[in-house]
């Protein structure tokens, strides 16, 4: 899907919880096989663009289009992992029941889980390394572990374009490295990767494209581009410090180093 | 006592149907409790009172089918204002709960009242709804109470992968396209179902210990939601039957509270010793570990 129809097209959305906007007339298209950071502070709206884009949350006004169409109409070329501590991790179930779960849009109604389902669950749990968990009961695992198993239940869901909220959030080093090694692979096999991200060190690194978001969309394209200091202020506002002055001409890669958000 | 159970009839009506009440209110509790929607049971359970008195004031009869379906409507129409006090006010949903518990169960006392007061004879007997009278239960409302269990197990059996990944995740069963809504409201009418099955044995009171504590119990002893909801239904059938026999043996116990104080003992053993899970399995465990330092 490396034609020219942008994965992801959002247009005049506006979206309000009872009468206070959280997203605010939000522009953005994100075009195939790029590997997105959705970047803002907390309370930014970032979980609520996501969910938005994929339906659940309506939308007081706006459009949203994957692959030209209506979300409804291309669940399939979707994959979601919701933030961790989205749901009880004490719940009666397994990793393999939970990874399975990502094969059930697929299975439809009246159908369950069998062989085929449960070998798609163990090569994915083999790809976030975590096989040897597969009958571990869910509330015995790390926060690492837990959303290892998230992103092994959107890899079953074989799908062409992933939203991932804070992937990193609480995991420890060893596995967000994995994590992101696994994104990069699956930009390179030509998917769209969107993941909501907190860090500023590492945007640079880990993404080629971003977008600025803090109710308005503030920026939005490749990383050289759009994650410029002037814009990275407008987002934060008077919260974000430049240790050491972005050096003009240094390209987009190292000098954000000394970013600093005080919330 | 078990001679008893096959040679007394009404025995082994009671406890057939305290058996019936204990499966279908532990099966369908469970998935509440792992919603945790355990409050919305209590809230609905006593909002079924006024809609029992309105269906005798309306039908004039006390049949049990025409109370069920009364009861039902007034669950459902609790429920369903829950929810749009929730939708539409700043109301957190325990604040909501709490409040058509109390104005639905208010008006059915006053509902009570008001027809125990009528110069007839036909409303005898409606207060047994309130804390449950088994003794009453007849063979053709053992027959009801199956008749409507049983297909709500059923379906709930047919949703069964839905209902789950509901539980766990509903963000994620909105977004592989599931009718989260629908099966919203499926859950809710299965939990309706649960506890007019139960209101004529146990009561309008104490339905919610019905299906929280089985649950709770059943969830001590198993990792795996299978064997966890057949448990809970097991759990529950047992107190059932349990506290039936207890009731025929030392005469003046009524059977529902009986049942009750079974479920209850049974899940407050299962917090305390279930391995693994059970407080004084944790405390051994810590215990242990700081003997090791
Ligand atoms: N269910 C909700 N009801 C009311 N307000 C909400 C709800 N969810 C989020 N908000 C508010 O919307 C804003 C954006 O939230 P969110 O999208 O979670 O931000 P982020 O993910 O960027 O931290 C916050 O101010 C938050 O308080
Ligand atoms: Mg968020």
């Amino acid at each position: 899907m490396t034609n020219e129809q942008p994965a992801i097209q959002v247009t005049d959305l506006t979206v309000a919880y009872r009468d206070k906007p959280v997203l605010w007339d939000i522009d953005l298209t994100v075009p195939g096989g790029v590997l997105m950071g959705i970047i803002g502070p907390n309370g930014a709206g970032k979980t609520t663009l996501i969910k938005t884009i994929l339906g659940l949350i309506r939308p007081a006004a706006g459009q949203v289009l994957i692959y030209g169409k209506p979300y409804a109409e291309q669940r399939r070329l979707v994959a979601y992992v919701p933030q961790r501590s989205s749901v009880d991790w004490d719940f009666p179930a397994s990793v393999l029941d939970v990874v399975m779960m990502g094969r059930y849009g697929a299975l439809g109604w009246f159908r369950r889980p069998g062989k085929r389902e449960r070998e798609l669950a163990f090569e994915a749990l083999a790809r976030v390394g975590m096989q040897e968990f597969a009958h571990r009961q869910i509330s015995q695992l790390s926060g690492g572990q837990q959303q290892r198993v998230f992103l092994a239940r959107a890899l079953v869901q074989d799908a062409q374009v992933y939203f991932m909220d804070e992937p990193f959030q609480g995991v420890d080093a060893t596995t967000e490295r994995a994590i992101v090694g696994l994104l990069q692979d699956l930009r390179a096999a030509g998917k769209t990767v969107v993941v909501v991200h907190h860090d500023l060190q590492t945007v640079a690194e880990y993404f080629d494209w971003v977008a600025l978001l803090n109710v308005r969309l503030v920026a939005s394209g490749p990383v050289a581009e759009a994650f410029t200091e002037s814009a990275l202020r407008a987002t934060y506002g008077g919260r974000i410090a430049f240790l050491e002055g972005r050096c003009s001409g240094a390209g987009a890669g190292e000098p954000r180093a000394g970013i600093v958000v005080s919330s | 006592m078990l001679n008893d159970l096959f040679a007394d009839y009404t025995l082994r009506t009671v406890a057939l149907g305290s058996a019936l009440l204990g499966i279908v209110s532990g099966v369908i509790g469970a998935f509440a409790v792992l919603r945790r929607q355990s409050l919305l049971g209590d809230a609905m359970s006593h909002a079924a009172l006024p809609g029992i008195v309105l269906a005798f004031v309306v039908t004039g009869s006390r049949e049990p089918v025409a109370l069920m379906i009364g009861a039902a409507f007034a669950c459902w129409i609790g429920a369903m204002f829950v929810a749009a006090i929730v939708r539409t006010t700043r109301l957190k949903s325990d604040s909501a709960l709490g409040l058509i518990l109390a104005t639905f169960f208010g008006a059915g006392l006053v509902l009570l009242t008001w027809v125990q007061q009528w110069p007839t004879a036909a409303q005898a007997g409606l207060d047994r709804y309130l804390f449950g009278q088994a003794a009453t239960l007849l063979e053709r409302d053992v027959i009801t109470m199956a008749a409507i269990g049983l297909p709500a197990l059923l379906i709930l059996a047919l949703f069964w992968k839905e209902c789950a990944i509901l539980a766990f995740d509903p963000d994620f069963a909105t977004s592989i396209g599931l009718p989260v809504r629908l099966l919203d409201v499926l859950l809710t009418s299965l939990l309706a179902v649960a506890i007019i099955i139960g209101l004529q044995t146990v009561g309008a009171v104490l339905m919610s210990a019905m299906l929280v504590a089985p649950a709770a119990a059943a969830r001590q002893w198993t990792d795996r939601l299978g064997v966890m909801v057949a448990l809970s239904g097991i759990f529950g059938a047992a107190a059932g039957v349990i506290g039936a026999l207890l009731s025929s043996t030392a005469t003046r116990l009524p059977t529902g509270p009986l049942i009750i104080v079974c479920i209850s003992a049974l899940a407050f053993v299962s917090l305390l010793l279930a391995p693994r899970r059970g407080v004084v399995w944790a405390w051994l465990r810590n215990g242990r570990l700081s003997v090791m330092r």
